[in-house]
């Protein structure tokens, strides 16, 4: 007994000591994450913040005084959200930015109408119907998908799809919203059937045993009990394919049509903010109101994202209070 | 009309090809009449393969209309496989195969729609599996998807099951509650109400309480034996007390998927026919 002791008590302590250092590492690792994702957010709003200010976001009595000359005090906040965007002109500088938030907004919304039965469907006839080959086959589909670069993406929808869009429409220019949508929709393809497929496969086998046990086909068993009981996971796998589409630049810049009009039909050249960001970043004047209207277009993009990922946790912390594995 | 029932699913006189088991068949009717009045399922040269591996072989067992059926036998014997046989439940595995007949209501239950099969053969599993649903959406699954959807009617099967799995008083302030918040023994009672739900004509319990303590044991033992009052239970066990306590009547199964030994629960525990038998029955192996 006391000979054990003996032998157990330095080596305990050893251990302690490195089982502290380990724990240091790691809180230092999680850190240094945790850091750049906050000086991200705060040099994007950091930028953004001088324009936004300009519009009047700080009240005029604290005493702002224009960088930019006297044309641009008399613009509000409110412009922000008009119909006109022409950043670099001689006569007056126009800060609209609704163009491109519309542009994004009917370009996402498009994709996902088309990726989101497609990707949904796919994940669960892979992962509920099909052979356990064809499960294989289609994960390492997905993951080519994945891997593709951007730019590659971007070639196909410029050589195959606007101009099978343009001929078969009847419409003036192949680069528009529509083809662009086409492009995110397979972009978005893997993640949503990939993650909604391993929200599937989370699902206990015992719930489709019970279904079964029941008499239920196997559809029933489906929707009623696999589905519902992986809707939080399958929610998830929709917005981050939304995220995706949403901050994907530069296939959308080659294929959307770039043109800052605002309009809501989808086959019109487009431009929405990923592309106005990386078109105009060049052209703008470091420090010029136009360079900060981008920051704060990007700002948005942020927001945008981080309200996505929020929408995703909420939902998913709701499913588990009504399945009654979190308390409350 | 039980006469006339059993006439019509050519029970009593099972119409069969081959006349050279005539002599087998006289057999199980001897079995029959000695142990039991009447036979819910009558199985008969069943084969059992998992890919390659034989869990069952030549099981021909013949199972009574009345009381609790125990299936024994030691871990990997093939209880629990043949369970499944029986409501076609070993199909979600792949590579399974079973051959022989298993005549239930007069067809070949290995060849008929296993949907339509597993309304009238129910099943309670190891584990409580409940869906994460409220208490009532469970119970109310089964009836729901054969297309039941008058919510008093729903209301009604739910008591109805609720009380049969001695469960009603306990949840009955709290039927729109998640079926998680329930205690193990009562997610198990849960299971058996669901189970109920569609009124089956058998219920197969795959080692029911193996994953719950004594007292909550001994609660789905009671309503074990209250149920097959009104229908057929077939019980797989491991558990040899629970066994003696609560069937009328005991399969044991041996290594390699042999039926052993099939009789009353009584005469099979005191005088069993093997000593191989004996010995499992006296915990000697298991």
């Amino acid at each position: 007994m006391g000979h054990t002791k003996v032998d157990g008590k330095p080596n305990l302590k050893i251990r302690m000591k490195h089982r502290n250092v380990d724990r240091y590492v790691f809180f230092a690792l999680a850190l240094v994450s945790l850091l750049t994702l906050g000086t991200i957010i705060y040099f994007i709003f950091a930028e953004a913040v001088p324009f936004l200010d300009k519009m009047r976001l700080v009240p005029e009595e604290q005493g702002t005084t224009s960088k930019w000359g006297e044309h641009f005090t008399d613009t509000r906040l409110g412009d922000l959200f008009t119909s006109t965007w022409r950043p670099e002109s001689d006569r007056e500088e126009f800060f609209g930015t609704l163009p491109m938030i519309v542009a994004t907004t009917v370009v996402t919304l498009g994709a996902m109408v088309l990726a989101i039965p497609f990707g949904l469907s796919a994940a669960v006839f892979v992962g509920e119907v099909g052979p356990r080959w064809l499960k294989d086959v289609f994960k390492t589909v997905l993951e080519l998908l994945a891997a593709v670069p951007s730019i590659v993406y971007g070639f196909f929808g410029l050589i195959i799809i606007a101009p099978f869009v343009r001929v078969h429409l009847d419409v003036v220019s192949g680069s528009n919203g529509l083809t662009a949508a086409l492009i995110l929709s397979i972009m978005a393809l893997p993640t949503i059937s990939s993650l909604a497929e391993d929200a599937l496969h989370a699902v206990p086998n015992t719930y489709r045993e019970a279904s079964l046990a029941l008499g239920a086909t196997r559809w029933q068993t489906i929707w009623r009990t696999i589905i519902p009981s992986a809707s939080s996971g399958i929610i998830g796998a929709v917005i981050l394919g939304m995220g995706r589409a949403v901050g994907e630049t530069m296939a959308v810049l080659f294929v959307a049509g770039n043109a800052p009009f605002l309009t809501w039909n989808i086959l019109r050249p487009l431009r929405p903010i990923t592309s106005a960001i990386a078109l105009d970043m060049q052209e703008s004047v470091r420090g010029s109101a136009h360079f900060h209207s981008l920051f704060a277009m990007g700002a948005l993009l942020l927001l945008i994202t981080l309200i996505m990922n929020w929408t995703a946790e909420w939902f998913h912390g709701r499913l588990l209070k009504r399945q009654g594995l979190k308390g409350g | 009309m039980v006469i006339e029932a059993r006439e019509k699913h050519g029970i009593e006189a099972p119409s069969r090809k081959d006349s050279v088991e005539d002599g087998m068949a006289s057999t199980r009717d001897w079995v029959k009449r000695k142990f039991y009045g009447e036979t819910i399922i009558d199985v008969e040269d069943l084969d059992f393969t998992y890919s390659k591996v034989r869990a069952l072989q030549n099981v021909t067992i013949t199972i009574p209309r009345d009381g609790v059926t125990a299936v024994m036998g030691p871990s990997g014997c093939g209880k629990s496989t043949f369970l499944r046989t029986l409501n076609r439940m070993y199909e979600v595995v792949p590579g399974a195969k079973a051959s022989g007949t298993i005549l239930f209501e007069g067809e070949n239950l290995l060849k008929t729609d296993p949907v339509v099969l597993r309304h009238k053969i129910g099943m309670v599993f190891q584990r409580p599996n409940p869906f994460p649903k409220s208490i009532f959406d469970n119970i109310a699954y089964g009836p729901r998807i054969h297309g039941l959807r008058n919510k008093k009617k729903l209301m009604a099967i739910a008591e109805d099951a609720l009380r049969r799995a001695a469960l009603w008083d306990e949840v009955k302030d709290r039927l729109k509650e998640s079926a998680f918040s329930l205690s193990g023994g009562q997610q198990q009672r849960l299971c058996i109400a669901r189970a109920l739900a569609v009124s089956p004509k058998i219920l197969l319990m795959d080692e029911p309480c193996s994953a719950l303590d004594p007292k909550a044991s001994d609660c789905i033992e009671r309503t074990t034996r209250e149920l097959a009052e009104a229908l057929t239970v077939i019980i797989v066990t491991h558990n040899l007390q629970q066994a003696a306590r609560v069937s009328d009547h005991v399969a044991v199964f041996l290594a390699g998927g042999h039926l052993a030994e099939f009789g009353a629960t009584r005469e099979v525990f005191e005088d069993p026919e093997s000593q191989e038998v004996g010995d499992y029955l006296q915990g000697r192996f298991g």
